[in-house]
């Protein structure tokens, strides 16, 4: 309400590429009025990594390395939208087994980032004991993620034709010990996120994303459904195990009976599929058919396989934030001729301008967090001005790092 | 005219309060952070953590921006830290008298607390940096907002006070010596718990902690006034963040907790300041517990067209039924006599 100081003069308000709100760099340039945001634009590629230029040198089987570390959050989407690509081209039939144990890290995975990301909107709120309470339950997601497949972050598991580790009948308990806890205390989370009177405050009515917009800028995932899109990839194209498995989506008129694409409802949506993951993965551990994990055991084999493949596909998956989507083109090398990543954060970030115009400073952070943007999974391209281009090997960047250092000691 | 002796008791009495404002201060502030990592099921930092952090600031490079209008910004943290203390020297701490008691009130304790405040306005703007201008607003519309239902707290009780025919009702000697619970009746007690209910409301504003640390915002501003502020500047910001709970604390504890230890067990002299003052340092903390630390832990933080409403429309309805209920609770009596 800066109106009361009877200066409402246009100004430049800068946020990023680092800053607080931002949990990955991507710059900001808002024209303000007083606290309201009058223009707002973005300019993303701050963290551009180089990964599908590294991808192209290796083969499919380095390259599932790769896709683990595009993000740090969604350990298996990539690799699993890789795998499904790969797959396709070199005609490898995934075993049953495998497809439900890639559905089972895929939701435990999608638990584990929901409730990232609520702590996280938490925090951008001001509300740390919240930020503190949901990364605490998390860990136990993140435990079962360990326990299946020996990593907490880049899990490792999925291999092209199947996946790496089994999931024993030891390790059912622990897995349902976990869905019963986040069953049980998903009531209490919905409590406290929905029916907190400061949380209502900030988040109902702040950046709308319209249906029509939804629709128009090609949003994906929470954040599209969120807007009253019923689309979700489990339902529409199924993939892995998903077509035996009952999914629909989830859209936030199930809880509250209305949809209006605020930012609460965005947590509607993403707290509710917390539940229907769990619900997932009871139906996988119960159906989960017997057999291989793995069409091919054979390293070897399986590139040999890769190695003689021609063609060109588009592997999709659900991630938690949105349609993930990996093309590879293989030309009968060892190495992917082309390999793309979209990841679903691209196609949410357009979706910003809509939400942030006509809102205030305040409201900054918790919008850009309402997507649950993921910046490094998002940046694939690095802008060349006047044609030059530059490839900066490890030794360069070395020298480069310790030239820098000297400066700050100089 | 002051005499000589009473000026040199004064200076000494103002560098022992200040020295105790500050070590009390900051352990507040520690005690703050435990309590509220506690909440949070945390482990949290020691208690000294405020005394590590001050050491670190002042060891660290004091950046002035080049942008910035250097007196202004350095300046400020310096008149925020001295008024905060000087407010100290009108308060009672436990059972000792004010150093300054006797030459200001409730009303001039009032305009001193605008003082840190308008330091961090003046120092927000000085920065050049938008965030720190965006933060000296808000601060600025802060004040404005919390201003008027302290204003309603302090007039409804002193003019209760008056009502039953105190001497000199704003000053916090006659305060303290006759607390508003047992001078008011029935509805004048409900209409005091209402006021001090505002009361611990604007605490955390006039402190910027959540849920109305909008001029400070992290996650929006990134410190906002004081993004551009660092090692000893910064270092006296914070002292003085100390300095001003322990006055906000006190002030709440001189209007509405006023008891001392000695003045309902009788106890030998020497033992009887050293109970009080830990009795009002206990005071203290139960304040700064419900007002600051269980607040933050429990509450987003608001917009800041939210904190006007919250303060004016919410804060200033309540302060005011309390208002009306200390006046109908000194009209009652007095009409039943007329009957």
């Amino acid at each position: 309400m800066s109106e009361g100081e009877g200066k409402k003069a246009p100004y430049t308000l800068p946020i990023g590429p680092t800053h607080p709100a931002l949990k990955e760099p991507v710059m900001f340039t808002f024209q303000m009025e007083g606290e309201t945001i009058k223009d707002v634009d973005f300019a993303p590629g701050q963290t551009h990594r180089g990964i599908e230029w590294m991808g192209m040198r290796r083969n499919p089987v380095q390259i599932v390395h790769l896709t683990d570390r595009i993000c740090g959050i969604c350990g298996v989407v990539h690799t699993l939208s890789f795998c499904l690509a790969v797959e396709q081209i070199a005609e490898i039939e995934v075993p049953e087994r495998a497809d439900y144990i890639r559905v089972i890290v895929h939701e435990l995975e999608r638990v584990q980032s929901h409730l990232l990301w609520a702590g996280v909107a938490a925090h951008e709120l001001g509300f740390d004991s919240l930020l503190h309470l949901t990364w605490r339950v998390r860990e136990q997601a993140m435990d079962v993620i360990e326990n299946i497949t020996g990593n907490r972050v880049n899990y490792g598991i999925v291999q092209v034709g199947g996946v790496r580790r089994d999931i024993t009948p030891e390790q059912h308990p622990l897995i349902e010990e976990c869905l019963t806890t986040y069953e049980g205390l998903l009531s209490s989370l919905l409590d406290l996120f929905l029916d907190d009177r400061s949380i209502h405050m900030r988040c109902r009515d702040r950046g709308i994303l319209t249906y029509d917009d939804a629709v128009h800028l090609c949003t994906v995932g929470p954040t599209s459904r969120a807007s009253g899109v019923n689309m979700d990839l489990r339902q529409d194209y199924p993939y892995a195990a998903y077509g035996d498995l009952d999914v629909r989506a989830i859209l936030p008129d199930q809880y509250a009976g209305e949809t209006r694409g605020d930012v609460y409802d965005r947590i509607v949506v993403r707290l509710l599929e917390v539940g229907q993951s769990c619900g997932i993965i009871r139906q996988c551990l119960s159906e989960m058919p017997a057999g291989e994990i793995t069409a091919e055991p054979k390293i070897a084999k399986l590139l040999a396989v890769c190695k003689k493949a021609h063609g060109e596909a588009i592997g999709r998956v659900e991630a938690p934030r949105g349609e993930c989507l990996h093309y590879v083109r293989m030309d009968g090398k060892e190495s992917p001729t082309s390999w793309k990543v979209k990841a679903s954060s691209y196609s949410n970030l357009m979706s910003w301008i809509p939400m942030l115009r006509g809102e205030q400073i305040a409201d900054i952070p918790i919008i850009v967090a309402s997507i649950d943007p993921c910046l490094s999974c998002t940046d694939r391209v690095a802008v060349i001005r006047g044609g030059r281009r530059n490839i900066l090997t490890k030794e360069e960047l070395h020298r480069l790092s310790v030239e820098a250092t000297r400066r700050l000691q100089a | 005219m002051i005499g000589s002796w009473e000026l040199a008791l004064i200076v000494l009495s103002a560098v022992i309060v200040t020295v105790y404002g500050i070590v009390v201060g900051l352990f507040l502030l520690g005690i703050d952070r435990k309590l509220a990592a506690h909440m949070q099921a945390r482990v949290g930092p020691p208690i000294r953590q405020p005394f590590i952090d001050l050491r670190k600031l002042l060891i660290k490079e004091n950046v002035v921006p080049d942008n910035a209008i250097a007196w202004i910004f350095n300046l400020a943290p310096v008149v925020a830290l001295a008024s905060s203390i000087v407010i100290l020297l009108y308060l009672p701490i436990g059972s000792i008298y004010p150093p300054l008691g006797a030459y200001g009130d409730l009303i001039l304790v009032m305009y001193l607390l605008t003082i840190p405040a308008l330091c961090m306005v003046a120092g927000g703007f000085a920065s050049g940096s938008p965030y720190a201008s965006i933060g000296a607003q808000r601060e600025m519309v802060t004040m404005i907002a919390y201003e008027f239902p302290l204003a309603i707290v302090v007039v409804a009780v002193a003019w209760r006070l008056a009502a039953a025919g105190i001497q000199d009702p704003f000053t916090l000697g006659s305060i303290a010596a006759h607390p508003i619970w047992s001078v008011a009746g029935p509805l004048g007690i409900v209409g005091g718990l209402l006021l001090l209910l505002v009361m611990a409301a604007v605490t955390p504003a006039e402190l910027s902690r959540i849920p109305f640390d909008t001029q400070e915002a992290e996650t929006e501003l990134a410190g906002g006034l004081l993004v551009e502020y660092s090692g000893k500047n910064l270092a006296m910001f914070s002292l003085s963040q100390g300095v001003k709970t322990l006055v906000m604390a006190a002030i709440v504890v001189a209007i509405f907790i006023p008891w001392n230890i000695s003045s309902l067990v009788l106890l030998p002299e020497g033992v009887a300041l050293v109970a009080d003052l830990l009795f009002f340092l206990g005071k203290v903390i139960l304040v700064m517990f419900f007002s600051v630390s269980l607040v933050r832990v429990a509450m987003a933080r608001f917009q800041i067209n939210q904190v006007v409403s919250v303060f004016w429309i919410y804060l200033g309805l309540i302060g005011l039924v309390g208002l009306l209920l200390l006046m109908a609770d000194a009209a009652l009596p007095a009409a039943g006599v007329i009957i």
